[in-house]
């Protein structure tokens, strides 16, 4: 289990260095950064003298390196545009999306596990073709669409819920509604898949045989194997939705991480966009981690791989 | 001699072939038949989008502005209305849908080329070169695909090549995922020992024995991830950090009417829905796909 677990992080911090190594890079992409700071009405000695405050006279590896070391203590540098720290800037943001994030997937798994146990329950039957419809229609609708269908129907024509804002928790409720709904389909996908797996299993049939009652031989026995691969799906979907909130942060205004990326990518503050490339990739490798190692301690079949 | 042993039985004759098989199973899935009517109805505006409509997607016309659709009371003849700066409706949607055909072909070609080639290699080679697949890939998860196109597109400049093109460097790890599982597949099976034995050059191997036998599978990855495209293309373009104005996205055009939304809400609604159609239509032909050629069906 040691191993596993050391390889796997290893595994993890590579993966987590190449990402950094491509976020930096970004910086390069757009030509001479220096010239992009100190925008169209610069003469040559004012580029010229950004260059050296920002240290992009030096090799790109050196730059790198020098980011990547900062990075690791959590100075990502200046905003262009805020002129305070990035971290700070992300640290005041990042409450707000990971709020959104758990709330998200706490939904999602709520609604799924038990529409996909139902379905699995009666395959083929009514309800199970309605939730196989709802997963198909639920990855064709365009999240900002949906957002703004439902910001017509519950705030403006009925007024239950505010439109735009964070300061209150019913700010989130639209915002956890949308980001939520777009984790379901795989979630109730999988544990309908798990469950038609598990239940024509032969412990299944014993415990049906000794007279169990439906509704134990559903949740205590089916489920608990059944519900294993979700958790690593609900992992990768976290990591999943982090990345997502971009869009809906965007829309509701909720000031969180994700409109934080919208705004500096707008107002081209290259230093902030880097650093949330970063921050979001290390959520999603960490989620992806422990998922692994708690799928690994739940099914030792799995450290072999 | 026993006749009975050679001809063969009443059975047998009357079993249908395999073609007549696959006929009955294309034709007898509703879900597949439904989406490629719908895709083809939408491809078919697309191509014809100049004989449809008699306005053109760009000009103004600032004295009829948002004009409701007819069947909503407008009183002209513009099908759809008009938008906020009087162009019409009809015509902005049909030329907006080459747009998200455009993005969804080109994006689906270009991460089909690389996850494929990416996949059949680590599926056929196995060893080192699967590790750094394998790798590659987990790296591609880990980063936020909206975060790093909308950054990308924002340095690049926003035109529909510079969109299709970022999408479809990112959009190649399905691809790579399934092509590596079902190249791992046929690499054992008999036939391919069999070339190897017989001193079959390996790109040949790949070409003409690996390949054929993952298509059904690449094609199903390849509808799916044109609907991903989509879907994304108009997530930025709606950010205003894709496809820019005046160019007819559905995404953008979403974004217009956005601010007039709590009185003209047909303006978000039309191209919200056609936009979810189409997608729709595209993932309903996929799994259709996947349920026709793999027997086993859906899971």
């Amino acid at each position: 289990m040691l191993g596993f677990i050391l390889k796997r992080l290893g595994l993890a911090l590579l993966v987590a260095l190449t990402v950094s190594f491509i976020s930096f890079s970004l910086l390069y992409l757009s030509g001479d950064p220096a010239t992009a700071i100190a925008g169209e009405s610069a003469n040559a000695q004012d580029v010229q003298a950004i260059r050296e405050l920002y240290g992009f006279d030096r090799p790109m590896l050196v730059q790198y390196f020098d980011w990547l070391w900062n990075a690791l203590r959590f100075d990502f540098g200046q905003s262009y545009y805020f002129k305070l720290p990035v971290a700070d800037l992300i640290a005041d943001r990042l409450g707000v999306t990971m709020r959104l994030g758990l709330a998200a997937i706490s939904f999602a798994l709520i609604v799924a596990i038990p529409l996909g146990v139902v379905a699995a329950m009666r395959p083929n039957s009514l309800i199970d073709k309605l939730a196989l419809f709802l997963s198909v229609a639920g990855q064709a609708m365009p999240s900002f669409w949906f957002a703004l269908v439902l910001i017509s129907v519950f705030s403006i024509k009925l007024g239950l819920v505010p439109a735009s804002g964070s300061t209150s928790w019913r700010h989130f409720i639209l915002p956890t509604v949308v980001l939520g709904y777009y984790a379901m389909p795989a979630i109730m996908r999988l544990t309908r898949a798990g469950m038609l797996e598990v239940l024509s299993s032969d412990y299944i049939r014993t415990a049906r045989a000794k007279g169990a009652s439906e509704g134990r031989v559903m949740f205590r026995h089916a489920l608990r194997n059944a519900i294993i691969p979700v958790v690593s799906l609900a992992a990768v979907q976290m990591g999943f939705m982090l990345g997502g909130s971009i869009v809906v942060e965007s829309i509701f205004a909720l000031h969180g991480a994700g409109f934080l990326a919208w705004e500096s990518i707008s107002r081209n503050d290259l230093p902030t966009v880097q650093a949330l490339i970063l921050v979001f990739s290390m959520f999603y490798i960490v989620f992806t981690l422990l998922a692994d190692i708690v799928n690994a301690w739940l099914d030792p079949r799995m450290r072999a791989a | 001699m026993n006749l009975s042993q050679q001809l063969p039985t009443a059975e047998q004759i009357l079993q249908p072939s395999p073609a007549a098989i696959l006929r009955k199973r294309i034709f007898g899935h509703s879900g597949f038949m439904i989406g490629v009517a719908v895709l083809a109805v939408i491809v078919l505006m697309a191509i014809f989008a100049p004989l449809l409509s008699k306005y053109d997607p760009y000009t103004q016309d600032l004295v009829n502005r948002m004009v409701p659709p007819s069947f909503m009371g407008g009183e002209s003849d513009h099908l759809l209305g008009t938008d906020q700066l009087g162009r019409d409706y009809l015509a902005r949607l049909l030329y907006g849908a080459r747009v998200s055909l455009f993005i969804g072909l080109f994006a689906a070609l270009i991460s089909g080329v690389i996850g494929t080639a990416m996949g059949v290699a680590a599926g056929y080679f196995g060893g080192r070169v699967d590790a750094v697949v394998t790798f590659l890939i987990n790296v591609r998860l880990a980063m936020p695909v909206v975060l790093v196109a909308l950054a990308v597109v924002a340095i690049l400049g926003g035109s529909l090549t510079v969109v299709a093109t970022v999408l479809g460097l990112l959009l190649w790890d399905r691809y790579a995922v399934v092509m590596r599982a079902s190249t791992l597949q046929v690499a054992r099976r008999e036939y391919v020992a069999a070339a190897q034995v017989i001193g079959t050059s390996t790109p040949r191997i790949l070409f003409s024995e690996i390949l054929p036998n993952v298509m059904n599978n690449l094609i199903v990855v390849a509808t799916l991830e044109m609907a991903h495209a989509i879907l994304l293309e108009a997530a930025l373009s709606f950010l205003g950090l894709g496809v820019q104005p005046p160019t007819p996205s559905w995404g953008l055009m979403i974004a217009e009417g956005k601010d007039m939304m709590l009185f003209e809400s047909w303006l978000v609604m039309i191209p919200g829905i056609i936009l979810f159609v189409l997608v729709l239509a595209i993932n309903l032909m996929g799994d259709g796909l996947r349920d026709i050629t793999s027997p086993a069906g859906r899971n």
